[in-house]
């Protein structure tokens, strides 16, 4: 801008200017009224009852505020602190056979953890296996074919479902699925599947089967409310430009939709891993709390949070609390991993913007 | 009373863009100044220079000197904060806040700044809002109707009136009528050539005619520089520089 | 193909309805018979002994869930506000995800942790560390919320008050914070819930007590570790009075999330 003539700074004197609008007569009137007040009276006012810094307080409160931003950190650092720390004696004595012994006898004071490890991943995998079809199937119902009045209303129902406190889960699955599975699903399944082995034995109503579908229908209302998050960010021209070539509604849902949100879903479903690997009471009330690897689905196992749920607060020695306090370091690192690996998915997906929680 | 604004070597930048580039600019007390240019020319970053909002944006800095009154608004023991409650600004866009009804909108500024004189606060807010040409329209629903159930243009006088309570010295206004009806224009027009009896108006506008209605002193920006700046008849008449002529016969911009 | 697919989707719907319907169905059926006066305002009885109630666990349910709001409910604010306000940069993004971390650790492993730090240094069992227990849990839910929520105010909203030369603290809390609080108080609603119907976190915390006890540093009942006794016992006395109970904490749960969906209905994503 070097060639610019430099701008007059100082308009000449402005007395004669004239009036660019003519003037309001009825807003004059209105000014008059009201000159007699002296502004500067009030503004004085608050000048002087208001200190002229706003540094300090402005400082205090960004200092309370980071303050409660790093208890979050602080929070995760106490706990996985103090996991690792009560975990110590544990892991000295038995290192990664911890892991993959079978032994769990607090009386003799051997702990093998692989029972418990086995328990949680078969029941839920389990979970899985029943849910995620339900869930990708209850999501494309609510958003591609459910009449707007009802969608509302499903869409409540399913999270609903995911205020359900685990131990109702429990306690209608020991009272209500168990017996059902016991009478009538159980003798039905080892009938006609029983030659694969993993029905077969006695059928106990509760037992990893029981484990297994009370996991699915808890964690259904998070595979699909993820799912449906993913889907309703799939473009609507994703969409259109399938039906444009003929195509029918399912295989629009199938290529336009289910296609391109695929890496969502599968975070979402991830996610549910993380909640069912975690979960305790319901698990706890209807395993049948026995540590033992059975190939049969109708056989009592225990899980990592189920051994900690009961023997927890009843364990005498160092050992035997360390032995569980590993498991649950274990269980944490394991849904840590899970979660964050889920979150990751989700958010390439959805810009980070779907509503997570597990 | 209003006071006058000196501007020196102002430079403003958006992280490692320079907006603003060294300006100089007297503005006198009590009159309508309005800022014009293309957009992107720097003039809404030039009056949001003035009462430190330019830094409220992220890795926005300015430098330079501002003295508006007495105050010297960059200087080194100066707090953005008490700028900003000397110099009221109306925005692009009318922002009443949301949840407050129409007494609290206008009385916000002093009750957040730690003012508690009930009566005269009633005095203030309703002085105010007929100095904004508001109080007739919503002087029975003071307390029972929300800021945002007014219309655009109430809503634009609502926030005005608001920067008045606080009893600024000089009003700035960016853009003030931009989002709104001509009849709406028209109100705010009215109101600002008003205004100058008690304030120093700066306004910023793409609306060249709106300048001409309502400025004595107009003030041509192009590409964060100030090109020319005169008496606003000058301005649009008989501009010194070919890129003001240029531009107020619309060959640009 | 077309029909196969939409006759599956709508059995899927059913399917994910039908557990849901059954849940409420017995816990009104099998709960609505033992809530009577009795079991609203007496403590346990023995084993096998008819009557008695769960009085001593509704109130140490709710002395649990007030420590818990007291302590998470100010701490998630606060993030919250960090997350928006001031954590636009590498640091917010590191507490964002150490936030995401805490939300996804398996409610028993944070029952394990308040036992330690906790339980194990005041050498017995508290409703005070319950709460605690419960209290870190809501504060990642409500962080995200209110940051969510802060975030939705316009930024001309913060403009205004900072043009009126406003303190950012003030701006803060009684402008955006006040526009926002709709959605806060959802995001802490839901998160009351989440944590009301915990009781692996409790197990060792705050233990259960079949009297009454109103001190914070004594061994406190609670409707859900009450529920879980009572459902595993073999005494059909209790297991009906473990209904009874459930359906007590369903109604407290299901209450504040109705309100929350009526009150701000349609206008919160996914809330």
């Amino acid at each position: 801008m070097s060639d610019s003539v430099k701008p007059m700074n100082s308009p000449e004197p402005l007395g004669q200017l004239p009036k660019p609008v003519t003037s309001m007569p009825s807003l004059a009137k209105v000014e008059a009224g009201h000159r007699a007040h002296t502004p500067s009276a009030v503004l004085a006012k608050i000048r002087t009852s208001h200190p002229r810094s706003s540094r300090v307080p402005d400082q205090i409160f960004g200092v309370i505020i980071l303050l409660s931003a790093i208890s979050v950190f602080a929070i995760v650092v106490l706990v996985v602190w103090e996991l690792v720390s009560k975990s110590q004696l544990s892991l000295h004595q038995f290192g990664l056979k911890f892991f993959y012994g079978h032994d769990w006898d607090p009386v003799n004071g051997n702990f093998g953890a692989m029972p418990f490890i086995y328990g949680t991943l078969v029941s839920s995998l389990l979970a899985l296996v029943l849910a995620v079809p339900l869930s990708v199937g209850v999501a494309v119902f609510i958003t591609e074919m459910c009449p707007q009045s009802l969608r509302a209303i499903i869409s409540f129902l399913v999270e609903l479902l995911a205020a359900i406190p685990s131990v109702i889960y429990g306690l209608w699955a020991i009272f209500v699925l168990a017996p059902l599975l016991r009478v009538y699903v159980e003798p039905f399944l080892a009938k006609t599947l029983g030659w694969t082995g993993l029905f077969s034995g006695t059928p106990y109503g509760l037992g990893m089967l029981a484990a297994g579908i009370i996991l699915a229908i808890m964690i259904v209302p998070i595979i699909a409310s993820i799912t449906r998050e993913v889907l309703i960010a799939v473009p609507q021209n994703q969409r259109e430009a399938v039906l444009a070539l003929g195509a029918t509604r399912w295989e629009m849902i199938r290529i336009g939709v289910l296609r391109n949100a695929r890496i969502g879903i599968v975070g979402g479903i991830i996610l549910g891993l993380g909640r069912a690997l975690g979960e305790t009471m319901a698990v706890t009330m209807v395993i049948g709390n026995t540590p033992q690897i059975a190939k049969s689905l109708f056989a009592p196992g225990y899980t990592m949070a189920s051994v900690i749920a009961n023997e927890f607060s009843e364990a005498t020695g160092d050992l035997y609390l360390s032995a569980l306090v590993e498991i649950g370091l274990a269980l944490f690192l394991v849904t840590l991993v899970v979660n964050a690996l889920a979150r990751l998915l989700v958010w390439s997906i959805t810009g980070g913007t779907a509503r997570v929680r597990a | 009373m209003g006071v006058g604004i000196e501007v020196h070597g102002l430079n403003a930048w958006y992280g490692k863009n320079l907006a603003l580039n060294s300006i100089d600019m007297s503005v006198p007390a009590n009159h309508v100044t309005a800022v014009i240019g293309p957009s992107g020319c720097g003039k809404s970053t030039f009056v949001r220079c003035l009462n430190r909002m330019h830094e409220t944006i992220p890795e926005a800095y300015a430098e330079g000197s501002v003295k508006v009154g007495e105050m010297d608004v960059y200087g080194s023991g100066s707090d953005p904060v008490e700028v900003r409650r000397r110099i009221g600004m109306v925005f692009q866009k009318p922002n009443p806040f949301p949840t407050m009804s129409i007494y609290g909108n206008v009385a916000a500024g002093l009750k957040l700044n730690g003012f508690r004189n009930r009566k005269q606060m009633d005095e203030l807010v309703e002085r105010s809002l007929r100095l904004a040409a508001l109080w007739d329209e919503v002087k029975d629903n003071l307390h029972k109707k929300s800021g945002a159930s007014l219309s655009g243009g109430q809503q634009q006088r609502l926030c005005i009136a608001r920067a008045l309570a606080v009893e600024p010295e000089v009003l700035l206004m960016d853009e003030p009528a931009s989002a709104l009806d001509p009849i709406s224009t028209s109100k705010i027009e009215e109101l600002i050539f008003q205004l100058k009896q008690h304030y120093t108006v700066v306004i910023v506008t793409h609306n060249m005619q709106q300048a001409a209605r309502v400025a004595e002193l107009t003030g041509f920006f192009l590409m964060g520089s100030l090109i020319e700046y005169d008496k606003t008849e000058k301005i649009f008449t008989t501009p010194a520089d070919k890129r003001t002529e240029d531009y107020v016969t619309g060959r640009f911009g | 193909m077309d029909q196969g697919a939409t006759a599956f989707a709508i059995l899927a719907a059913i399917l994910v309805l039908v557990p849901l319907l059954a849940i409420f169905a017995y816990l009104v059926i099998k709960g609505i018979g033992s809530v009577n006066l009795a079991f609203l305002t007496q403590t346990p009885k023995p084993p096998g002994e008819a009557g008695g109630g769960m009085a001593n666990a509704i109130v140490g349910t709710g002395l649990i869930l007030a420590i818990a709001s007291v302590f998470g409910v100010p701490l998630g604010i606060g993030s919250g506000i960090y997350l928006a306000e001031y954590g636009r940069n590498r640091f917010g993004d590191f507490i964002r995800f150490t936030a995401d971390v805490l939300n996804g650790v398996p409610s028993i492993v944070i029952g394990i942790a308040v036992y330690s730090l906790i339980v194990v240094r005041q050498k017995h069992f508290s409703a005070f560390s319950g709460g605690v227990a419960l209290g870190i849990m809501m504060i990642p839910t409500i962080a995200r919320a209110t940051e969510e929520m802060l975030l939705m105010v316009p930024n001309v909203v913060r403009e205004a008050a900072y043009g009126l030369g406003i303190p950012k603290w003030r701006t803060t809390l009684s402008i955006s914070l006040r526009t926002a609080s709709a959605g806060v108080i959802t995001g802490c609603m839901l998160a009351f819930a989440r944590v009301a119907g915990e009781t692996a976190p409790l197990l060792f915390t705050a233990f259960g007590n079949q009297f009454w006890n109103l001190k914070l540093n004594q061994p406190t009942a609670a409707l859900s570790l009450q529920v879980f006794t009572y459902a595993i016992s073999p005494y059909d006395e209790w297991h009906k009075q473990a209904w009874a109970g459930a359906l007590i904490l369903i109604v407290m749960i299901v209450g504040a999330v109705a309100a929350v969906r009526l009150t701000t209905r349609g206008s919160l994503k996914g809330a």
